[in-house]
């Protein structure tokens, strides 16, 4: 056996510590970042925290924590988060299921499809749908951060091929006990597609929660921002100008302790999401790959 | 029994399955949203010949023509940012091949599941978390007295290095940050193809007295071909998308000559000093290319791995 020549326990040594490696650059970052946030200012300012804390204490969390401005921003991300996730999965699984049946079934069911598809290869860009945005007077409103981006068609298409593998026979059993198509979808394939419902809203709750660009653009007034805009403009761009006018407010802000645990804060929800989301996460992937 | 008969016999069923309004009914939500957010945006897309003035709105502002067009091609800027971002992006479009695909074979040796899960379980990690916070953990980690340059100043002795002040630097920690957060991405796809390589081919190269670097070269690596091209090909439409999300969160002046690419630069001209005509045609020309490098690739991928995507 190949496994056991002195060749392949030499390679199987390197590998692991190639793997090891890998495994910690990825999660070395964060480590580091959690390491600043606990430490006092002083060391943290000199930059002597490596991967532990130094002179331990949670100043910087309960300075964040008492942050009215990063709070707000906190609850309009959750609140951005729920409703954007809510409406995303309610859209798509309606026109997935519809989009499952056949054309033969639902004649017009190729025109509908493509209508969708098409949007995925042109766009018109950020200008146009900012303007669209403004027309329709949704700035400054958390329905520019939910609608424009509800109907996600790469989503809607995973969730059709799963509507399609689901056996016949029980749709048809329902539909001879006289059940319409709205009691077939909600009582007899959102009970059985709830794991793939389940992983994309996992995927819509991150994807929500990440997202800055739209805040920045369709925001105006820094007080409505979401999280992760909020913290861009603070952290990233250090563009106080915006957030506050006071002084000592700004001083908390710019420290390096506060900035790590604001970072982590904003980070927390996905870690915590995380481990359940990788463990669909290869069987979705997978499932979207193959056809028929 | 006739046919006619089973289909007489049942004619509520087919009744039921003609009365197809609830099916319209579930898509109209999504075919309203999609119109108002997907199609009116591209009626928007006529500024890009026009002078476009917020002022004036869009049918009252003045037709110029391709003018804006003539005038990307020409500003001094232009080619520099063009270079720039097919630069990066082809960089990270061959990276982003090679790595996740090594790291497959690496990881596909690994027998032990307990290991092999725990370093997918960490190299996912990154792909999840938004530029923002990488790019807030890495700009601080990277700068003059960050933790890199402090542990090449202790452990190595070398001088500081201004990776996010110097252009060239900035371009590799660009490139090098992206496949960070993206290898173990990718590398799923990869595990999930080796996981269906045929296990009797394997046996047979054992037979023939092939050893494993052999059975790589000989099975793995051409079975994974196919999905490699596909992979491969589908992403050279993104050739004129070097990463927004990235480089805006980690850029600064400094390095605008080197790292600046064409959606950072649409961001800055555009919707920053307001010149809305100028980037929707920079968008356009963008989305032009793009969509015929997505049908290219789609031939090719289609030739040379019979991949259709439908």
């Amino acid at each position: 056996m190949y496994y056991k020549t002195r060749g392949y326990q030499l390679f199987t040594i390197l590998n692991y510590c190639i793997l090891v490696i890998a495994g910690l650059l990825c999660i070395l970052p964060i480590i580091h970042i959690l390491a600043i946030s606990f430490s006092a200012s002083a060391p943290a300012n000199a930059h002597l925290v490596g991967l532990w804390p130094v002179d331990f204490n949670i100043e910087s969390y309960t300075k964040t924590l008492n942050n009215p401005n990063f709070l707000r921003a906190f609850f309009i991300s959750v609140g951005r988060t729920i409703l954007g996730t809510f409406m995303t999965m309610s859209v798509i699984t309606l026109a997935a299921y519809s989009l499952s049946k056949d054309s033969s079934v639902l004649k017009s069911r190729n025109i509908y499809a493509w209508y969708f598809v098409f949007t995925m290869l042109f766009t018109g860009g950020m200008i146009p749908l900012y303007m669209v945005v403004r027309n329709l007077h949704m700035m400054d409103t958390i329905w520019a951060l939910v609608l424009p981006g509800a109907v996600q068609v790469f989503n809607m298409i995973l969730l059709m091929n799963f509507f399609k593998a689901t056996p016949k026979e029980l749709e048809e059993a329902a539909l001879i006990d006289g059940a319409g198509h709205f009691t077939v979808l909600f009582r007899v394939y959102l009970p059985l597609a709830m794991a793939s419902i389940a992983t994309l809203s996992l995927f819509s709750v991150v994807g929500s929660w990440n997202a800055w660009f739209d805040g920045l653009l369709y925001i105006n007034n820094y007080r409505n921002y979401p999280l992760a805009t909020f913290l861009q403009t603070v952290i990233v761009s250090q563009d106080f100008s915006k957030l506050t006018a006071n002084p000592r407010d700004l001083l908390n802000i710019s420290q390096r302790t506060v900035k790590a645990a604001q970072i982590f804060i904003g980070m927390l929800p996905v870690l915590l999401i995380y481990p359940f989301l990788q463990r669909f996460f290869v069987k979705g992937i997978v499932l979207g790959a193959i056809k028929e | 029994m006739n046919v006619k008969g089973t289909l007489v016999s049942r004619p509520w069923l087919k009744g039921f399955l003609k009365r197809t309004w609830p099916l319209h009914v579930m898509l109209i939500p999504a075919v309203v949203l999609q119109f108002i957010f997907g199609y009116l945006p591209l009626g928007g897309l006529v500024i890009a010949f026009k002078d476009f003035k917020p002022y004036d709105g869009i049918w009252g502002s003045k037709w110029v023509g391709l003018e804006h067009f003539r005038f990307m091609f020409e500003y001094p800027d232009s080619k520099k940012v063009i270079v720039n971002t097919v630069l990066i992006a082809g960089l990270k479009i061959i990276l982003n091949v090679i790595v996740p695909f090594t790291f497959a074979l690496l990881l596909n040796e690994v027998r032990r599941n307990s290991v092999k899960r725990t370093v997918q379980t960490l190299v996912y990690l990154p792909y999840f978390i938004s530029w923002v916070f990488l790019g807030g953990i890495l700009t601080d980690m990277l700068s003059a007295d960050g933790m890199i340059n402090s542990v090449l100043q202790n452990w190595f002795g070398m001088e500081p290095i201004l990776f996010l002040a110097s252009g060239n630097w900035f371009r590799f920690i660009v490139v090098v940050t992206d496949v960070w957060q993206q290898f173990g991405y990718g590398t799923i796809v990869y595990l999930a193809a080796l996981a269906g390589v045929n296990p009797s081919l394997y046996e047979a190269a054992e037979v023939d007295g092939a050893n494993r670097w052999r059975q790589t070269l000989s099975v793995t690596i051409p079975s994974l071909v196919p999905i490699i091209i596909v992979v491969a090909t589908l992403a050279i439409g993104n050739i004129l998308n070097a990463g927004f999300d990235q480089i805006f969160n980690m850029y600064n002046p400094l390095v605008y000559d080197k790292g600046d690419i064409i959606d950072t630069f649409v961001y800055r001209t555009g919707i920053l000093n307001g010149q809305y005509s100028f980037a929707t045609a920079v968008g356009v020309f963008k989305s032009l290319v793009g969509f015929l490098l997505i049908v290219v690739g789609y031939r090719v991928a289609y030739k040379l791995a019979d991949y259709k995507i439908f």
